[in-house]
This record gives structure tokens, C-alpha cells and sequence, in this order.
């Protein structure tokens, strides 16, 4: 093709003001153009948890005009407290019940769901409805659900002959009955995190395990679709993960840490010790390892995502 | 191994009000290459489906070797497929791939399970002999060095070959491949039909290989079925398509480039042919003609038989070792395709790009309103001139 000399093409070629289309900017101007969202970033995500870390240096009291660097005596004293010990150990048995229930349940509806003929849309959306819901509020509906004596829950127990079950005020149960209620408000989530992968398997794949003789749903599901969801599944085991970690709510309204200590999590003691008991200083440093934990779990998912589950 | 013939019966599909298969009737001999082609969208895969078990049909028959295999889920058909997008297992590796059809055979469910059904006792055996066969069955379509890799880590030619092996590995009656070249690049697509007609030799076992490029259909099968919105309009060997098409779609499906298309009234009001061309021309017809069938001169020649055309040339296109010449006809502005080999293209001399078109009568097929074949009895049978030049 020619660009030569009619009209139409001539009005392009010189326009009012040129543009450099893909030439390189001056240094400068980038790091101008970047600095607006480095500040924010800067204030907004780095800075707070600098602060938090230095206040765990300290021996600072909320309300107090002064306050003293300690070192890391605040964190030798989390190492010789009993109550962050049992709330770091609940904290992991809780994430050890509700990892593993959520991403089942969430696997299992997510394949009952994407292989229904007709009614998937209307399925998923009330799997999905427990996360649009405020859980302060839902506590309060599972608190009575479950409760001891007056719950439906015991009382179809009751009912069918079998002994009551109070979740609440069994601390062998308590904590249980928590991560009951995160498995009910996550699976939904889940689901549609899962179901978003089964949407990328090829259903070439599926004819092809066929031909091969994979045609049992069971076969299919080991030799398909669990393995080609892997990807997916590692990213919901870690968003579950960090997410049963952060568990506060539940424990705020229902137990509140209790009976005996049997619910009390990190984030609770964490809140208590902070907000309670006004000593900033020790919560900073709970929530330093509590921040630990969770970077290990991320770092661990880029990681393995890098290495391994990719295809 | 035995090799079966497949028949298709009068086989129909359809998705609520579309209908996407209707009455395709098709007899595969055993041991045959056959090619069923078509353009996108006209049902080939469907119909290949079908054959596999993976889909059932509204209505019809699908038998091997004479009896009815409806009732039968895939696996137990005995038939391999290969995909056009390769379906290989992304987690597994080449090896595993291979292995499947046989392990998933001979290993109870037990033992297939990954880590422990190793330690299942008594499956040694089996799972060597499954070894040998993987190894014997990469080495024949030349992937030895590549059992342990992953898919993701092989070219689209190699992923092609895995897909064959895993085929090829249970000895299955019948072989259906859906496109498998047309993901691959132009000159790897060369090597591979080659080496799939050489596989299918040695094999010896029936294909049906579904392409909807003619050109593969016309080089590497003993027949080809031509199908058309959903039903096989024409089955026969490639020369027998090319030279005797039974109706006007597959006349302009088959051969490259197409084959010139002309109203029977316009064809009339051309010099020269004979009488008994003159009649036939009465009726409305379409007239269809190679591009290879038409003969072109400087000045025009006095032939008594032959139709004489005065064109010009529009465009011309070198090929190599032809030439296309787009022309029109001077007194009606039919267009007209005309090709030559080169060496002639270059004698030829038209003064201001006009020179004289001729025609033979007996090259001209003759198609009625519906597109149906339509006999031209009375001219010359047909002359094999241009015939090697198919695709
Ligand atoms: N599940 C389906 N529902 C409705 N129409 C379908 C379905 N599957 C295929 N079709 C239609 O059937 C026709 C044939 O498809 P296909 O066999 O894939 O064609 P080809 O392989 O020849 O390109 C297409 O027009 C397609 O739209
Ligand atoms: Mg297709």
C-alpha cells in the first residue's frame, strides 16, 4: 500500500499535536507518574504495619503520653504466656477443622452444581447466599440453632432418641461449632471459586477419558476433573486458610473465648489484650506472628503455584 | 489385530429445533482409510461422536462388522479417537498418557490408585508388559525420548503423536480422528499425513478421519465422503470426485482452484461446440468446468468442436509450476478461471491482455437447478487431460 498524495490520508499525517505512540519516557517522568500510587501505597499499607511493628518494641499502654522501647521482651513474654499458647494452638485446630470442610463442601457443590441439566444459576446462588451474609448476624441465628436447650438442632436429637448436644457449652465442642458455621459461610465461596475451574477443563478431555475407559463418574472425577483442578484447589485450601485464620467475629458474639478458654483464638486474645487490657505494645507483637503466619501460607502458594500445579 | 467395517444407517441428530445430522448413511469397508470432509460447522465431529459412543443419535444405526453397536458405552466399542485439540492428560506424563487405555483395561481400580496401587501385590507383571507396550507403540510413532516429559513441554506435532500413540496402543478395530492436522503449522501438516497413511498401512485397521481440508481429504484416503449441511452427499474414491462429482457443491468443494460455475444460457452464446451441445444448452443448467480443462491461444483457432471464448485477462497468479489466469469473457463478462503451467503462460502471447479461451464439450459437467448431476449424453467421454492436478 502507498501513502501518497490523496486527501483522506494527508489530514491523518498531520495532525494538531503529535503523540509519540510507544516511544520510551524520560526516567523522570515515570517515576512522576508512579510517585501519586507509591505514597498511597507507602501511608496506606506499609507505614501502619511499620508503626505496629516498632509499637511491639515497646512497652506502650493505649491512653499513656509515654512509653519505652523494650527490645524484644514483649515477644519473650508471649513465649512464656500460656493464653497466647492455648489461643495460637486453638487457632490451628480450628483452621485444621474448617480448611478441609470447606474445600470438600465446597468442591462436592460446585460439581453437583455445574453438572445440573437446569437450575445451576438458582443453586449456586443460594450456596453462595451464606457469604453475602453479615456473620454477626448469622451468629446470633447458629447460637440459637445450636443452642443446648432450646436449639431445633437437639431438639430433632432429642427427638430421634439420641442425647443432646450443647456445642457452646462443652469446650470439648465449643470450638467445633465455630468452624461449623465458617465451613457453612465458606463453602459458597468455595464453590464459586471451583466452579470457575471446572469451567476451564476442556470437555474434549472428558471424551477422551471416555474413549480410554474412564467412564465411571468416580473415574472421571479422579482422573480429570481433581487433577486438572489443582490449581484452583491450592488457591481455595490458602484463601481458606488465611480466612479461618482470621476468625474473630463468631468468638466475639457467641463464646467469647469461652468455656474455659476453649475458643479463644489469636485474634481474640489479640483484641482482648489490645483493647481490654490497653497493652498495645504485647497485642503489636501478636499480631506480628499472627502476620507471620499468614505471609508463610502466601509465600507457600506462590511457591507451590510456581513449581508444581502449573501445567 | 481384525480390522472392521463400520456402516452408518440413516443417522440424524438434532438440538431441540435444529437439525444437525440428517439421514447420513455411509458404509466404511474394513481396513479402509475413509475421509469424511466438509466445511466447518456441517456436522463431521458430531457424526464422529456418534461413531464413538460419546454422543447418542435422535435416530439411526451405527453397526460394526454387521452388528448394532448402539447399546454399547464407549469403551466397550473398541474404537480409538484421536481429538483436534489433542485432550492429553495436562498432569500426566507422556508415558502415563500412552498407558492409560491399556492400564485402565488391565489394573483393577485398586491399583490404578496413584502411590499405593504399586503396593498392590500381584500387578508386577501387568504393569511390565503395560511398559513394554508403551515403549513399543512411542518408538512407532517416534516419541522414545520424550516419555517422561510432561505435554505442556512438547511441540504441537509431538503432542499429536502422543494422542496417535494412546490411540494406537489398544489395537482398537476402528480409528476416528477429528482434525487432527489442523492445529499444526502447513509443512509439519505435510510430514504428518504421510506419516498417518504410512500408519494406517501398517496398521491395517479401518479410519475415519474428518478434516475440513480437501486437500488432505483428496491425498491421503482410498475414499472420501463429501457432507454437506448435515448429510453425506457424495462417497467415492478422490478421483472419482474430482472427475465425476454427483452434485454441484461438491464439485465446487473439491479441486483448487474452484471449479469455474456458468449459466447454461451463457454458455450458449458462446462460438463454436457442436450441435448436440447446442440442445442440451436448451434447458437450464448449471456448467461447470476446471480450470485446468480450459485451453488458451493468442489467435483464435479454428477447432470445429471446441467452444471459443474472446477474454481478457484480470489477474493473473503464479504458483510455481502453474499459472492461475483470472479471465472475462469479452462478450457476456463471465468470469472464468483458466490454469496452465508456467512454461506455457510464458509462450503465450496476448496482445493487450486479450487472448481466446477454448473449451472441449466433453470437459463440461452439467449440474440441474437442484445442484444434481446431470448427464450430457451425446459428447465425448470425458478426457483425462488436467487430472494430476488435483488439490
Ligand atoms: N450441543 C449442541 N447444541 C446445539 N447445536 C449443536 C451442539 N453441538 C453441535 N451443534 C451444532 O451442530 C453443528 C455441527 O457441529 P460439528 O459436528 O461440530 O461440525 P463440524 O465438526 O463439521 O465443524 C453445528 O452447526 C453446531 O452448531
Ligand atoms: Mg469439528
Amino acid at each position: 500500500m502507498s501513502v501518497e498524495t490523496t486527501g483522506a490520508p494527508r489530514a491523518f499525517a498531520l495532525p494538531l499535536r503529535r503523540k509519540r505512540l510507544g516511544a520510551e519516557l524520560p526516567g523522570w517522568i515515570a517515576y512522576a507518574l508512579a510517585a501519586p500510587s507509591m505514597i498511597l501505597l507507602c501511608l496506606l499499607m506499609l507505614l501502619p504495619i511499620a508503626v505496629m511493628l516498632v509499637m511491639s518494641l515497646t512497652n506502650y499502654r493505649f491512653g499513656d503520653l509515654s512509653y519505652a522501647f523494650i527490645g524484644v521482651e514483649n515477644y519473650l513474654d508471649l513465649a512464656d504466656d500460656r493464653t497466647f499458647w492455648r489461643a495460637l494452638s486453638n487457632t490451628f485446630v480450628y483452621v485444621a477443622i474448617v480448611v478441609p470442610g470447606s474445600v470438600a463442601l465446597g468442591l462436592a457443590l460446585a460439581v453437583m452444581t455445574t453438572g445440573l441439566r437446569r437450575g445451576r444459576k438458582i443453586y449456586q446462588m443460594i450456596f453462595f447466599l451464606p457469604v453475602t451474609a453479615t456473620v454477626v448476624a448469622m451468629a446470633t441465628v447458629w447460637k440459637y440453632l445450636l443452642h443446648g436447650t432450646i436449639g431445633p438442632f437437639n431438639l430433632v436429637l432429642q427427638s430421634l432418641g439420641l442425647p443432646a448436644i450443647d456445642f457452646f457449652s462443652d469446650p470439648d465442642l465449643a470450638l467445633t461449632g465455630l468452624a461449623i458455621i465458617n465451613i457453612w459461610s465458606l463453602a459458597g465461596f468455595n464453590m464459586v471459586l471451583f466452579a470457575a475451574g471446572l469451567t476451564a477443563i476442556p470437555s474434549e478431555l472428558y471424551d477422551a477419558a471416555e474413549v480410554d475407559g474412564l467412564s465411571e463418574p468416580l473415574d472421571r472425577f479422579f482422573s480429570v476433573t481433581l487433577p486438572l483442578l489443582g490449581p484452583t484447589t491450592l488457591f481455595v485450601i490458602v484463601t481458606s486458610t488465611i480466612t479461618a485464620f482470621k476468625v474473630f467475629d463468631t468468638v466475639a458474639v457467641i463464646t467469647r473465648g469461652g468455656p474455659r478458654g476453649s475458643t479463644d483464638v489469636l485474634l481474640y486474645t489479640t483484641y482482648l489484650e489490645g483493647f481490654s487490657y490497653f497493652r498495645m505494645g504485647s497485642a503489636a507483637a501478636m499480631t506480628v506472628v499472627f502476620l507471620a503466619i499468614i505471609m508463610v501460607f502466601a509465600l507457600l502458594q506462590t511457591w507451590v503455584l510456581d513449581k508444581k500445579v502449573h501445567y | 489385530m481384525m480390522s472392521a467395517g463400520v456402516e452408518l444407517d440413516r443417522i440424524e441428530k438434532t438440538y431441540g429445533a435444529t437439525t444437525t445430522l440428517r439421514a447420513a448413511t455411509l458404509d466404511v469397508k474394513p481396513g479402509e482409510f475413509m475421509t469424511l470432509v466438509g466445511p466447518s460447522g456441517c456436522g463431521k465431529s458430531t457424526l464422529l461422536r456418534i461413531i464413538a459412543g460419546l454422543l447418542p443419535q435422535t435416530s439411526g444405526e451405527v453397526h460394526i462388522d454387521g452388528a448394532s453397536i448402539d447399546h454399547l458405552p464407549p469403551r466397550e466399542r473398541d474404537i480409538a479417537m484421536v481429538f483436534q485439540s489433542y485432550a492429553l492428560y495436562p498432569h500426566m506424563s507422556v508415558a502415563e498418557n500412552v498407558a492409560t487405555p491399556l492400564k485402565v483395561r488391565r489394573l483393577s481400580r485398586m491399583a490404578r490408585l496413584p502411590a499405593l496401587g504399586r503396593l498392590l501385590p500381584g500387578q508386577a507383571r501387568t504393569r511390565r508388559e503395560i511398559t513394554d507396550e508403551v515403549r513399543r507403540v512411542a518408538d512407532l510413532v517416534e516419541i522414545g525420548p520424550l516419555l517422561e516429559r510432561k505435554p505442556a513441554a512438547l511441540s504441537g506435532g509431538q503432542r499429536q503423536r502422543v494422542a496417535l500413540a494412546r490411540a494406537i496402543i489398544r489395537d482398537p478395530r476402528v480409528f476416528l480422528m477429528d482434525e487432527p492436522l489442523s492445529n499444526l503449522d502447513a509443512r509439519l501438516r505435510v510430514t504428518m499425513r504421510a506419516e498417518i497413511t504410512a500408519l494406517h498401512r501398517r496398521l491395517g485397521a479401518t479410519f475415519i478421519y474428518v478434516t475440513h481440508d480437501q486437500t488432505e481429504a483428496m491425498t491421503m484416503s482410498s475414499r472420501v465422503a463429501v457432507m454437506m449441511d448435515g448429510t453425506i452427499i457424495q462417497c467415492s474414491t478422490p478421483q472419482g470426485l474430482y472427475e465425476a462429482p454427483e452434485d454441484l457443491r461438491v464439485a465446487r468443494f473439491i479441486g483448487s482452484p474452484e471449479i469455474n460455475v456458468v449459466a447454461s444460457d451463457t454458455v450458449a452464446g458462446w462460438e463454436g461446440g457442436n450441435t448436440r451441445l447446442g440442445q442440451l444448452l436448451q434447458r437450464p443448467l448449471h456448467i461447470a468446468f476446471r480450470p485446468e480443462a480450459v485451453r488458451l491461444s493468442a489467435e483464435s483457432a479454428a477447432q470445429t468442436d471446441m467452444l471459443h471464448l474472446s477474454c481478457h485477462i484480470e489477474r493473473t497468479e503464479r504458483l510455481g509450476h502453474d499459472v492461475l489466469l483470472f479471465l472475462r469473457v469479452l462478450a457476456d463478462g463471465a468470469g472464468v478461471t483458466a490454469r496452465i503451467p508456467a512454461a506455457d503462460f510464458a509462450r503465450l502471447d496476448a496482445p493487450g491482455g486479450v487472448l481466446t479461451a477454448s473449451l472441449h464439450p466433453a470437459d463440461l459437467l452439467a449440474f440441474g437447478p437442484d445442484g444434481k448431476r446431470v448427464a450430457l449424453p451425446g459428447l465425448a467421454a470425458a478426457t483425462n487431460r488436467g487430472l494430476s492436478h488435483v488439490g
